[in-house]
C-alpha cells in the first residue's frame, strides 16, 4: 500500500513572501530613519561649536548660539523635577508597599495617573496656562513651565517607580522583618537603594520626555531668548527654539538644524543611559509604556 | 555606603539651594524695576530692539515683550496684566479712553516670490486671488501655475487692514496656508514660488536686504517702500503704537518718552520702518 | 533616625499626602479646563459647534466640524500607514531578524521613540513639504500631516506590539514548531491571537497620541480650516489650532479653545480606558 504524498509547497512559498515583505519594510523603516539623521546631519554639522553652545541667540536666533537656551532648558527641567519627584517617589512606595492592589485608593489613585498619562501636552498646556499663569500669578516664567511640566511627567515617575519597587524580591522584605526593622527603616535602607537603577533609569525617561516638550511650555513659559536672570523670568526652552526657528525666521534653518542635532545627540545619550541602568523585566516595562 | 550617599545628597541639596537662592533673588532686585509689554507682533521686533538698547543704559531695569496681537495689546493693557501694549494699528472710537503714543510708522504690502514673473497686480486682481475667483498664475500674466494663497490667523491688526482695505470678509477668502507672524508668512512665501501673501513693509523690507528673494508689489499704483509709507503716499499705512491705559507714570513714562525720542531713530530705520519726528 | 517603629505611621501619611496630591492633580487640570470653559459652554448651545457656518472667531462663528475632521482623517490616515510597518518591524525583531540585526534594529526604534515631534515637524517642513509641493502645491496638507504622523507612532506601536509579542508562552511557540508549523504559520495562528489584546491596546494608545499631537502637525498641515477634499488639502487640527490662536484669543474665543481642549482630553481619556479594558483581557 504505497500511497503517493504530493508536498505542499504553497505553505513554503507564502513564508518565504511574507519574509520579503518583512524585510522590505523594515528596510524602508530604517532607509526613513537614516534619511532624517543625515538631513539633520547635513544641515547642521557645520553650524554647531563651541561658541554656538556657549552664545546667546542674536538676530532673532539666526547668528549667536543657544547658551541661554540650554540654561532655560536645564532651569525649567530642574523646576520640574524638583516638584515632580518627590510627589511621584512617594505616590510609588505608597503604591507598591503600604497599599494593597484591591484597595479603593490605590485604584483611584491608579486611575487618575493613567488618565494624566494620556492627556495630550497641549491640553496640558492650557492647563498650566489658566492655573500657573493666570490663576496663581506666574505669568510666562520658568516656574510656571516647570510647574507644567511636573504635572505631566508625574506618570511615568511613578509608573517607573513602582515597577522598580515591585521587583525588588520579597525575600528582602521578610528578612528586614524578621531581624525587626521598621517599615520606614526598610523602605529607606533596603528597598530604595535596591530599587535604585530602575528609579534613576524612570527618572532619565522623565529628562528625555521633559526636554522634547513643546506644546506645554507655549504658554506657560514663553519665548524670551535672554539669560533668564531668575525663575520668574521668562525663557525658552531648546525645543521652543527650534520651533520659533524654523517657523518664524527666514534664514533661521541652518540654526534650527544645529540646535536639532543636539537636541537629539542628548535625547540620545539620555536613552542609553536609561538603557544601561534598567534590565531584564524593569526594561521591558518601562520602555514599552 | 551609607555615608557617601548622604554626603552626596546633601551637596547636591546645597548646590541646588544656593542655585534658587541666587535665581530667587536677582528676582526681587528687578521687581521693581519691571514693565511687561504685550500686543502686536509686528511691533515687537522694534520694541525688543528699543528695550535692549533701554537696558543696556539703565542696568537694573527688566523689560518683558510678548506678542499676542493688538487686540491682546489693548486688552492686557485694560486688564493691568501689561503696563504698556503694543498696537500696529490707529485705536479704534471705541478704545478712546487709552492713550496712544505712535513711535513709528509702517505699512502693509503684497508679496510674491522673486522669481514670480508677475510685477503688478490690481486691487480687484488681488481681491479676486484671495476669493479664490483666480486661481492660476497664467490668468494675470505669470506662469501656467497654480497659486497658492497665504492668509494671516485670525486676531491679526494686518489681516483686520488688508480686509478692511479690499473690503472683504474673512469668510470670503479661500486660502491655502495660514500663517501667524510676518517672519513665518516671508519664510513661507520663500519656501513656495508660486505663493502670495501680504505682511508688513518693515518685515518684508528686513527680510528682503537679508536675502530673501521676494518682492513687495505696488498697491494702486504706489511702490511699496518705506520712502512711499513716509511720504504717506501708500494707501495701506499704519501707525504703530505704544497704548497705556492712562497717563503713563515713571518707569513707563520714561520707556515712552525714550521709545519716541532722536534716539530710537537708528533702530527704527533698521527694521524699515518710517520714523515720526518727535515732538 | 528611621529606626524606631513610632516612625512607620509619620512615614505612612507622608505618603498618603504625597498620593493624595498625584491623584488630585488630573482632578484640578479636569476643573480648571471646565472652569475655564464655562463663560462659553453657558451662553453658546454645544449643538452650534457642529452647527456655525464656519470657524471665524471674529464673527462669533464657531464650527469645530472641519478641524475634528481633519484631525480624525489625519489620525485614520496615520494608523492605517503605521500598523502595518509597526506590526512588521515587532515581527522583524522577535522572529525574523537574526540576533545581530534585531538587537540594532530596537535599538533605532527606541531611539526615534524619544525624537521630539518638534524635529519630525523641522524635517517635514524643510523636506517633506517642499518634496510634496512638487507633486501637487502647496504642499503643507493632509498628505504631509499623515506622514509625519506616523513617523511619530510608528515605534509606539512597534515597541507595544513587541512586548505583546514577547509575552506570548514559550511553550506555545515550541508546541507549534514540535506540530510543524511554518514560521508564517505559527505567527499568523498562534503568536497574534495570543498577542492580539496587546497589540490592539498599542494601537488604540497610539491612535490617542496622534489624536493628540500638536507640533509636528502645526508645522506641516497648512493650517486652513476646512474638510479636506483631498490629500493634498491643507487641514487643521485641533491642537494645532488651540496651539496657533492661543495666544491670541481673548474671551469667548479662549473659552471655545478650552472646549476644544476638552474635547480633545475626553477623547483621549475614552481611548486609553478602552485601551487598557482591552490590555487587561491579554493571555500572559
Amino acid at each position: 500500500m504505497l500511497e503517493v504524498t504530493t508536498i505542499n509547497k504553497w505553505p513554503h512559498y507564502r513564508d518565504r513572501f511574507v519574509q520579503l515583505v518583512i524585510y522590505l519594510l523594515v528596510f524602508l523603516v530604517s532607509a526613513v530613519f537614516a534619511w532624517i539623521l543625515f538631513d539633520l546631519a547635513r544641515g547642521g554639522l557645520t553650524h554647531l561649536s563651541w561658541e554656538f553652545l556657549i552664545e546667546s541667540p542674536r538676530d532673532a536666533g539666526r547668528a549667536g548660539g543657544i547658551g541661554s537656551v540650554l540654561v532655560s532648558t536645564l532651569l525649567i527641567l530642574l523646576v520640574a523635577l524638583t516638584a515632580a519627584l518627590p510627589l511621584a517617589w512617594t505616590t510609588a512606595a505608597l503604591l507598591a508597599e503600604y497599599v494593597p492592589t484591591t484597595s479603593q485608593f490605590g485604584v483611584t489613585v491608579r486611575f487618575s495617573l493613567q488618565v494624566l498619562a494620556g492627556v495630550p501636552s497641549i491640553v496640558f498646556g492650557l492647563f498650566g496656562n489658566a492655573f500657573f499663569s493666570v490663576y496663581l500669578g506666574l505669568g510666562f516664567s520658568i516656574l510656571s513651565g516647570g510647574l507644567t511640566l511636573a504635572c505631566m511627567l508625574l506618570p511615568i515617575l511613578v509608573s517607573t517607580a513602582e515597577a522598580g519597587l515591585r521587583a525588588v524580591p520579597q525575600s528582602y522584605r521578610l528578612s528586614a522583618a524578621a531581624l525587626g526593622m521598621s517599615r520606614t527603616a526598610t523602605l529607606f535602607h533596603l528597598l530604595l537603594p535596591v530599587a535604585a537603577p530602575t528609579l534613576a533609569a524612570g527618572l532619565l525617561l522623565g529628562i528625555g520626555r521633559a526636554i522634547a516638550e513643546t506644546a506645554a511650555l507655549l504658554f506657560t513659559s514663553g519665548y524670551v531668548d535672554r539669560m533668564p536672570g531668575s525663575l520668574l523670568d521668562s525663557g525658552r526652552a531648546l525645543a521652543l527654539h527650534i520651533f520659533d526657528l524654523s517657523m518664524n525666521v527666514p534664514g533661521g534653518d541652518t540654526p534650527a538644524y544645529a540646535s536639532a542635532l543636539v537636541l537629539v545627540v542628548l535625547l540620545l545619550c539620555i536613552n542609553m543611559l536609561a538603557m544601561k541602568l534598567a534590565y531584564g523585566l524593569q526594561r521591558r516595562k518601562i520602555m514599552t509604556t | 555606603m551609607i555615608t557617601t550617599h548622604k554626603r552626596l545628597l546633601l551637596f547636591s541639596l546645597t548646590c541646588l539651594a544656593i542655585g534658587f537662592g541666587w535665581f530667587a533673588s536677582a528676582d526681587a532686585n528687578a521687581a521693581s524695576q519691571r514693565l511687561v509689554l504685550t500686543g502686536s507682533s509686528t511691533v515687537a521686533p522694534l520694541v525688543g530692539e528699543i528695550v535692549r538698547k533701554y537696558e543696556s543704559m539703565h542696568p537694573g531695569v527688566r523689560i518683558d515683550v510678548q506678542t499676542g496681537g493688538s487686540s491682546r495689546g489693548i486688552n492686557d493693557t485694560r486688564n493691568g496684566i501689561a503696563d504698556i501694549g503694543m498696537v500696529s494699528r490707529a485705536l479704534k472710537p471705541n478704545e478712546k479712553d487709552l492713550h496712544a503714543y505712535t513711535i513709528a510708522l509702517d505699512g502693509v504690502s503684497v508679496i510674491l516670490h522673486a522669481s514670480n514673473p508677475v510685477s503688478v497686480l490690481s486691487k480687484q486682481q488681488i481681491a479676486d486671488i484671495y476669493t479664490g475667483k483666480i486661481t492660476n498664475w497664467k490668468s494675470v500674466g505669470g506662469a501656467d501655475a497654480r497659486i497658492t494663497v497665504v492668509n494671516k490667523a485670525e486676531g491679526r491688526s494686518t489681516l483686520e487692514l488688508f480686509l478692511q482695505y479690499f473690503q472683504l470678509k474673512n469668510s470670503q477668502i479661500k486660502p491655502h496656508i495660514i500663517i501667524g507672524d510676518n517672519p513665518q508668512g516671508i519664510k513661507t512665501i520663500t519656501g513656495n514660488p508660486h505663493a502670495v501673501g501680504y505682511v508688513s513693509i518693515g518685515a518684508a523690507e528686513y527680510e528682503a536686504k537679508r536675502g530673501a528673494p521676494i518682492r513687495l508689489l505696488a498697491l494702486d499704483g504706489v511702490d511699496a517702500s518705506v520712502a512711499h509709507v513716509h511720504s504717506g503716499a501708500f494707501p495701506l499705512s499704519r501707525p504703530l503704537n505704544l497704548i497705556t491705559s492712562h497717563v503713563p507714570q515713571g518707569l513707563a513714562q520714561h520707556f515712552i518718552t525714550f521709545a519716541r525720542s532722536q534716539q530710537t531713530h537708528e533702530l527704527v530705520e533698521a527694521q524699515y520702518f518710517v520714523p515720526i519726528s518727535a515732538e | 533616625m528611621f529606626q524606631s517603629v513610632q516612625n512607620d505611621a509619620l512615614t505612612c501619611w507622608v505618603l498618603r499626602a504625597g498620593a493624595v496630591i498625584s491623584a488630585l492633580v488630573m482632578l484640578l487640570i479636569l476643573a480648571f479646563l471646565l472652569i475655564e470653559s464655562w463663560p462659553v459652554l453657558d451662553q453658546i448651545t454645544p449643538a452650534r459647534f457642529f452647527t456655525d457656518t464656519s470657524w471665524h472667531p471674529i464673527e462669533g462663528t464657531y464650527n469645530l466640524t472641519p478641524m475634528l475632521s481633519g484631525t480624525l482623517l489625519a489620525s485614520m490616515g496615520a494608523l492605517l500607514l503605521a500598523i502595518p510597518l509597526g506590526i512588521t518591524s515587532a515581527l522583524f525583531i522577535v522572529f525574523y531578524a537574526p540576533t545581530h540585526l534585531a538587537l540594532p534594529y530596537k535599538r533605532m526604534i527606541e531611539l526615534l521613540a524619544g525624537i521630539p515631534s518638534v524635529v519630525f515637524g523641522f524635517w517635514g517642513l524643510t523636506t517633506l513639504v517642499p518634496l510634496i509641493n512638487q507633486l501637487h502645491p502647496p504642499g503643507a496638507s493632509l498628505l504631509a500631516a499623515i506622514l509625519v504622523l506616523t513617523l511619530m507612532i510608528l515605534p509606539t506601536i512597534t515597541l507595544t506590539t513587541y512586548s505583546a509579542l514577547k509575552a506570548v508562552p514559550s511553550e506555545f511557540l515550541h508546541n507549534a514548531a514540535a506540530l510543524g508549523l511554518s514560521r508564517w504559520g505559527m505567527i499568523h495562528g498562534i503568536a497574534f491571537p495570543a498577542a492580539r489584546s496587546g497589540i490592539v491596546a498599542g494601537v488604540i494608545l497610539a491612535a490617542g497620541r496622534a489624536i493628540g499631537e500638536t507640533m509636528a502637525v502645526l508645522m506641516v498641515a497648512g493650517n486652513v480650516v476646512q474638510h479636506p477634499e483631498g490629500l493634498f488639502d491643507p487641514i487643521r487640527t485641533l491642537a494645532a489650532n488651540i496651539a496657533l490662536e492661543m495666544a491670541y484669543a481673548m474671551g469667548d474665543h479662549r473659552a471655545v479653545l478650552f472646549v476644544s481642549g476638552l474635547l480633545l482630553m475626553l477623547l483621549v481619556m475614552v481611548l486609553s480606558a478602552m485601551a487598557s479594558k482591552i490590555g487587561k483581557n491579554q493571555y500572559a
